[in-house]
């Protein structure tokens, strides 16, 4: 069995004679189990390329197999069935319940009926939707994130081993589509499909992408690369302007808080006389001590000014810790949680709340040197 | 994440609602006058000879045979030629049928009763063909602007999870564009029904019979019965398409 499961082999697509094509003599591998991620400015054929693979569009020249099987003159319905295909519309049938449109693909491969319903509530479930809820209701009742939901349990149905996106999340508001992006994340980590995913976003991108293919026109490849090797040396001045400035920002988002080393500052633990805090502070060689609550939750900030400034107890002076980080946050995330801290640290708990560590800013340049 | 609580049950819009309620209104207020007429004018013989029973329930079943037969003949030349055209391939022919059959209309369905009279002879055959040329035209233009009106990127996943073309048009494009195509068929429909009434002219039979007769002879009770009957009937028609619209519409849209 090959590791690579779909190739293009000098694929081209124009449109008429004259016009400039919108592929040009691609060749391209997708390796099993990998999430290649295509990207470029729009109108550089990245949609083209998706829609070759499952034979929407049709190549003008070129070949395209899957699994080590040539399908370029293949039967396209039959391909399509076997390969997920999600667009950034969705393309929900809105005469159709949830249940049906889930379960399209297996009613035109002819599975048995009660096959059929345990795959939908299956799939309810593994995109965090409550079938008794959900399975009868129609599209239009779905917000835009639970739509495309739905629309990526549609295309998981007949259990493909090929997944195409399409901007998948482009028309989602930013928080849902941060929330869906961790989600699929963790689907994937489980599934292990075979996915080629179209954004024009990059920071999506690097986000998603085992590999990424950055695109210019004619679907040419600018560069084809991990995600870290991408941002840390760019092919051309193309890769270089399209990733933006802040190339290093963008990194911290492939690198966790385990990543790091933890700092560790002096914590008091509550309920603690003011004479024993002001002593530990004094003692320790940061300016700066973390309140914990008796399950080491951490709760406030306290520093020598915020003991001597105020009579109010302990448990009052100093500032609240308002987020933690836990291991799995990104360094952005970090990074983020420390710009807006007042002492210039982020407090990193397990998943009870429990505080592990502080990250400092100081930490986080030491990591990116080390990168170089 | 889940989020529970979505209103599922949607009332109708205010239109809709009015739709199957006014056409009951008006036939009812129709059938008022027309039982009022015949209740307090002086009826002589004549009057009661033009609205014998016999006569009448022969009228209206010539009325509704032309009315639904010619409503049946539109509807299957163009739905059928409305699919057709929105097929990849016939972006002019869609153009020039539209134009064409637009044309068609613009004549008075009177004219076009004598056009096909003057070639056809007169008779049932004539009458029929003639208002189905003339409601063509909203059965093929609803046809055409309800399956074009089909999301597209629902045909794009379709197309992209394997459907064939002709499932993607019975499963996808006919179902979502059923109630445009219902409206061109009802507009049709009471059309074909009205103008009926037109059919006496060229030997159809119908109620035009009566109208006529009252008008010939005088007979002001009689016009007035004969025109209320028919709008009764067109009304009838009106509220009957209005139901299938409701009832054959998909759920979920």
């Amino acid at each position: 069995m090959s590791n690579v499961l779909i190739r293009l082999e000098n694929v081209s697509k124009s449109y008429g004679a004259g016009s400039e094509p919108a592929v040009r003599n691609l060749t391209l591998e997708v390796m099993r189990g990998e999430v290649l991620v295509l990207v470029g400015p729009s109108g550089c054929g990245k949609s083209t390329t998706l829609r070759l693979i499952n034979r929407l569009i049709e190549p003008t020249s070129g070949r395209m197999f899957i699994d080590g099987e040539d399908v370029t003159d293949a039967n396209p319905s039959e391909l399509r069935r076997k390969i997920g295909y999600v667009i950034q519309q969705v393309g929900l049938f809105p005469h159709r319940t949830i249940a049906e449109n889930i379960a399209t693909v297996p009613m035109l491969l002819g599975w048995k009926k009660d096959k059929i319903a345990a795959r939908v509530d299956e799939l309810l479930e593994l995109v965090s939707m409550d079938p008794e809820i959900y399975r009868d209701r129609y599209p239009k009742e779905l917000s835009g994130g639970q739509a495309q939901r739905i629309g990526v349990a549609r295309a998981l149905a007949a259990d493909p081993d090929v997944l195409l996106m399409d901007e998948p999340f482009g028309a989602i508001d930013p928080i849902t589509r941060d929330r869906l992006q961790n989600e699929f994340l963790r689907l994937q980590q489980e599934l292990k499909k075979t996915i080629v995913f179209v954004t024009h976003d990059i920071d999506e991108a690097i986000k998603m992408g085992n590999r990424i293919a950055i695109l210019r026109e004619g679907s040419e490849i600018a560069q084809l690369d991990t995600p870290e090797a991408i941002l840390s040396h760019p092919a051309d001045e193309f890769v270089e302007s399209f990733l933006g400035s802040g190339a290093i920002l963008k990194g911290l988002t492939l690198k966790k808080v385990s990543d790091i080393e933890l700092h560790q500052v002096p914590t008091l633990t509550s309920p603690v006389m003011r004479e024993d805090a002001l002593k530990t502070l004094q003692e320790s060689v940061d300016q700066v001590a973390l309140l914990l609550d008796a399950n080491g939750k951490p709760l406030r900030w306290i520093d020598e000014r915020a003991l001597n400034r105020t009579t109010q107890p302990i448990e009052k002076s100093g500032r609240p810790v308002t987020v933690d980080l836990q291991p799995e946050d990104t360094l952005q995330d970090a990074l983020t949680v420390m710009l807006q801290s007042s002492v210039g640290m982020a407090c990193v708990t397990d998943r009870k709340g429990k505080y592990l560590g502080c990250t400092t800013i100081e930490s986080l340049a030491k990591l990116i040197m080390s990168d170089g | 994440m889940t989020t529970a609580n979505i209103n599922t049950k949607t009332r109708s819009p205010l239109s809709e609602r009015l739709d199957l309620i006014i056409s009951p209104i008006f036939a009812v207020a129709l059938a008022i006058l027309g039982i009022a007429v015949w209740v307090y004018s002086d009826l002589d013989k004549i009057t009661i000879a033009i609205l014998s029973p016999e006569k009448i329930q022969r009228q209206l079943g010539e009325t509704l045979i032309l009315g639904l037969t010619s409503s049946l003949l539109v509807i299957l030349i163009s739905v059928p030629v409305g699919i057709l055209v929105t097929r990849k391939g016939y972006p002019r022919l869609k153009s020039l049928l539209v134009n064409t059959l637009g044309l068609g209309q613009a004549l008075p369905a009177y004219g076009l009763i004598v056009i096909f009279f003057s070639f056809m002879g007169s008779g049932i055959v004539t009458v029929i063909l003639a208002l189905a040329a003339f409601s063509l035209l909203p059965v093929l233009r609803n046809t055409i602007v309800g399956l074009e009106q089909v999301d597209k990127s629902v045909i794009d996943a379709a197309r992209g999870m394997g459907l064939t073309a002709r499932q993607i048009l019975l499963k996808i494009e006919l179902p979502l564009a059923v109630e445009v195509i219902l409206a061109g068929i009802r507009t049709a429909v009471v059309i074909n029904v009205g103008f009926s009434a037109l059919a006496f002219l060229v030997g159809g039979g119908g109620l035009g019979e009566t109208i006529n007769s009252g008008l010939k002879l005088d007979r002001g009770p009689a016009i007035l019965i004969g025109a209320v009957m028919v709008a009764i009937l067109a009304l009838v028609f009106d509220f009957l398409s209005a139901l299938a619209q409701k009832y054959l519409k998909p759920k979920g849209l």
